[in-house]
């Protein structure tokens, strides 16, 4: 027990000072983009949400998990593949032969044992390792964070995203990674980063035609994580909106009421 | 000086939007407790008719609630279509407690139903239990037939019938 | 309450239910008849603006407590369950996170006004001693609320604060271990502090009651610091303050919506998104906005204890603050030394805020340190030797005297007889 207040006691006291080494670290900020769902009007480009999942699917999918999304998710109102003849994204054909494209595990059965079954519009995105040990094992002890909620954990959110993906250069002169494995970012903090360049010209397909340059698939692949990171942006910014109207319109009622009662007062 | 009117109608302009404002905002937090996105994606399930032998009777949940699925001997099902209907509290043949598959056909046979007491919710007994070889519910002693007719006890309603179909033969979707 | 009752039962129904529970006499003499100084300005509309924050945020937490799971397991999920699936989740979630930093504002603003207008003075030391409570609640249990989510954030938030406890002499390792019932924060300290998170709004809510029977005793302060003389210098609570009120708080409500809908995350930070874990600590770790002001004070000391006793004496020093100005004139507007003092005090205060949120090095460092010794030398050297020292510019003799006498001057306090020099 000593020892573990001790640890505790040292996290705490390295905590209070660990700043001060991070700072020295200098980082590249990543370019300032213009994205469709910026700004209090912006929303999310619907083409290149289906091919930023298409992306997500083909490639990111493979190591990332995206543990609290759900196929529903991806035709529910202002998901990629909304449609409004299915209010309901669980009666969405394509969302349903999405989800059937997958093998998820089930049970138990009668006997108690697991089976295999087609996914349904239920389920979530299945994750490519079982659990977390086995993402760092199979990726040289790095683990491949979840992509849920990536562009708000990160700090230069979606623009950091972008820049990540295509900022791979050769190291400079002189500079070495710190363990084999490794591969040299521009934007990535110390530089030195786990994931292989994945976005090579051509890496997908696009069934709508698109030219598949390493620059398009990031600008898709971050415009669907940045939906899915926040699945009701839309929804927030038309509501917010009405509020505000709403808001300004009786604070100016209110201000005139406050008017007419102060009147005949001084003060 | 503005005459009295225009004083009112501030007054009550202001009042108005406040507590239409006030209302609207009342919504949100009803509508939060209603069933979530996740929750009714789970809405329906699928039967897969082929497990349940003669005589066997096999209990699925679906929607947090216990459905039955009978697979009835001939026996049972000449008993409910032997009961003259105009006698029973809540009227129905053994007919329309099933649902016909794509082709139009049934499979008396099969029976399915929600597992749930009319009376106050208790689940009931199956095996052929109660006066009537059908199902009773031992909280208040509510007698169902093999259809699923209530026809003694407190409960007002026969044993209800969830919406489903037959997606083919052997498997049914409920909900 | 201050003065007679003015509540006169007219119907039948109304005498038999006074002379038996007498409620609609106590909300008239306190909500509706209250006599208020009429020259209270907008700094004064935040108490009404806080009391209604209090409401959003308890009814908001009812709300979200009905989707949130507290296991470690599950509470990050939950959240995202809240803003994804929860039919008006979202919005309910931002607003209630919002919320927090929307009181604190209210909050630090009222003070400051307290501060201004001398509102801690006799006879209104309890008055200030319980809003002093308040804000120590306040501040457990936005603490707490963080620590909910169980991001990174949160999670390392936690350690570091109940690691403060740590600092104390002999008992300090019984203390943390005591709080996280175990011997690191884990699923019990998450349980607990749910529990606690939910129950101190309610502790807040009776304290603001409290606060307000304290108010009403001696009634409001005013911005000339003169007390109330006669029914010339009052107006009725209602309609004058609570339209007034009412207005300031739907331009309050509006800065809210903004943030609400327009930038939920931007009073937060990105590491909270990242599911908290145990084994790595986020390179930069820092507190919300509202809690930077002391986090730089625990800083700026280089001994942990000394940091640590910094930083809730900071909070402590407000208790006997109004033992502590030596003036006989209540508002600053009068006071032409002190009032330099004060916009000082604000700046350091803000700046300490800044420092807080920067590593504590170079410039930084030395600033956090100069605020901090003027922080509190405000309050024990600057209060009571400037109170001593000081000739207060001439007070009106009435809050109604005051308004006749602003009427065709230039505006202004300075406009009157120039301070002598002393």
């Amino acid at each position: 027990m000593k020892s573990d207040m001790m640890r505790v006691f040292l996290i705490a006291v390295a905590l209070l000072t660990s700043t001060t080494a991070i700072a020295a670290e200098e980082e590249v900020h990543a370019p300032n983009q213009d994205w469709s769902f910026e700004g209090p009007f912006g929303v999310f480009d619907r083409a290149s949400l289906q091919r930023g999942y298409q992306v997500y699917r083909e490639v990111c999918a493979a190591c990332h998990s995206m543990d609290y999304m759900y196929f529903r998710m991806l035709g529910q109102e202002g998901g990629p593949f909304h449609d409004e003849d299915y209010p309901n994204p669980n009666d969405n054909p394509v969302i349903k032969a999405l989800s059937a494209e997958f093998q998820i595990e089930d049970g138990p059965d009668d006997l108690g044992d697991m089976f295999m079954r087609p996914g349904q519009t239920s389920d979530r995105f299945p994750a490519p390792y079982p659990n977390d040990n086995a993402a760092r094992a199979a990726n040289g002890g790095a683990h491949p964070p979840d992509l849920s909620v990536i562009v708000k954990a990160r700090g230069g959110g979606a623009d950091y995203l972008d820049a990540l993906l295509t900022g791979y250069k050769d190291a400079p002169e002189g500079e070495e990674p710190p363990r084999a494995g490794l591969y040299y970012n521009e934007y990535f903090a110390g530089h030195w980063i786990a994931m292989p360049p994945q976005l090579t010209e051509g890496r997908v397909t696009y069934e709508d035609g698109t030219e598949a340059t390493p620059e398009q698939m990031a600008e898709d692949v971050t415009t669907f994580l940045a939906w899915a990171s926040e699945p009701h942006m839309e929804t927030r910014k038309r509501m917010g909106f009405g509020v505000i109207i709403f808001l300004i319109i009786l604070s100016g009622l209110t201000f005139l009421a406050y008017k007419e009662v102060w009147r005949d007062v001084e003060h | 000086m503005s005459e009295p009117s225009r004083r009112d109608f501030i007054y009550i302009a202001a009042g108005a939007a406040a507590a239409a404002g006030g209302a609207l905002t009342l919504w949100p937090f009803i509508d939060q407790m209603n069933p979530a996105a996740d929750t009714l994606a789970l809405a329906s399930t699928e039967v897969d008719l082929s497990q349940v032998t003669e005589g066997q009777q096999i209990t699925v949940m679906w929607r947090g609630k216990p459905v039955f699925v009978r697979h009835r001997t001939p026996a049972e099902i000449e008993e409910a279509r032997s009961v003259d209907v105009s006698g029973l509290r809540d009227p129905a043949t053994d007919q329309e407690r099933l649902v016909p598959l794509s082709g139009g056909e049934y499979q008396p046979q099969f029976l399915i139903m929600v597992g749930i007491c009319t009376h106050l919710g208790c689940v009931p007994l199956g095996n052929r239990s109660g006066d009537y070889d059908g199902w009773f519910c031992p909280c208040h002693g509510s007698h169902y037939d093999t259809a699923g007719r209530i026809r003694k006890g407190p409960a007002p309603k026969n044993l209800e019938v969830p919406g489903y179909e037959y997606l083919s033969d052997t498997v049914v979707k409920i909900g | 309450m201050s003065g007679p009752s003015t509540y006169e039962p007219k119907t039948g129904i109304e005498k038999w239910l006074d002379s038996r529970l007498p409620i609609v006499r106590f909300s008239q003499d306190t909500m509706i008849n209250f006599p208020t100084p009429k020259n209270l300005n907008y700094w004064y509309t935040f108490g009404g603006i806080l009391s209604l924050i209090l409401v959003v945020q308890i009814v908001t937490g009812i709300v979200l407590a009905m989707h949130y799971v507290a296991h470690v397991d599950y509470a990050f999920e939950s959240v995202q369950r809240i803003r994804r699936d929860v039919p008006w989740g979202w919005m309910i979630q931002y607003i209630h996170a919002n919320g927090a930093s929307m009181f604190f504002l209210a909050v630090y603003l009222h003070m400051f006004r307290g501060l201004y207008y001398g509102s801690y003075k006799a006879p209104r030391e309890i008055l200030w001693i319980l809003g002093v409570v308040i804000f120590l609640l306040m501040m457990a249990t936005a603490f707490m609320g963080y620590v909910l989510p169980w991001g990174q954030m949160s999670y390392w938030g936690a350690v570091v604060i109940t690691n403060l406890f740590g600092a104390l002499p002999i008992i300090g390792e019984t203390i943390t271990t005591w709080l996280w019932g175990g011997f690191s924060v884990d699923n019990p300290t998450l349980n607990r502090f749910f529990s606690l998170h939910y129950l101190l709004p309610f502790a807040i809510a009776g304290v603001v009651a409290l606060h307000v029977w304290a108010l009403h005793v001696p009634g409001n302060n005013n911005p000339t610091g003169v007390s109330v003389k006669s029914g010339k210098d009052t107006v009725p609570f209602h309609p004058y303050y609570t339209v007034k009120d009412g207005f300031a708080l739907l331009l309050f409500f509006i800065l809210f919506a903004v943030f609400v809908f327009y930038m939920p995350d931007i009073l937060g930070h990105a590491d909270n998104y990242i599911p908290a874990d145990p084994l790595v600590t986020p390179s930069h770790i820092v507190p919300e906005w509202y809690f930077l002001p002391f986090y730089a004070i625990l800083r700026a000391i280089p001994d942990k204890l000394m940091g640590v006793l910094a930083m809730f004496a900071s909070i402590g020093v407000l208790f006997i603050l109004p033992w502590l100005d030596t003036s006989r004139v209540r508002s600053m507007r009068y006071r032409p030394v002190m009032r330099w003092f004060f916009l000082i005090f604000v700046g350091a205060c803000l700046l300490l805020g800044y420092c807080g949120g920067q590593n504590p090095e170079g410039w930084v460092l030395h600033a956090s340190r100069l605020a901090t010794v003027y922080y509190f030398a405000y309050f024990l050297l600057i209060l009571p030797i400037v109170g001593l020292i000081e000739t207060p510019k001439p007070r009106p003799a009435s809050i109604a005297d005051s308004i006749h006498g602003d009427r065709g001057k230039p505006r202004s306090d300075t406009a009157a007889t120039p301070a002598p020099a002393e």
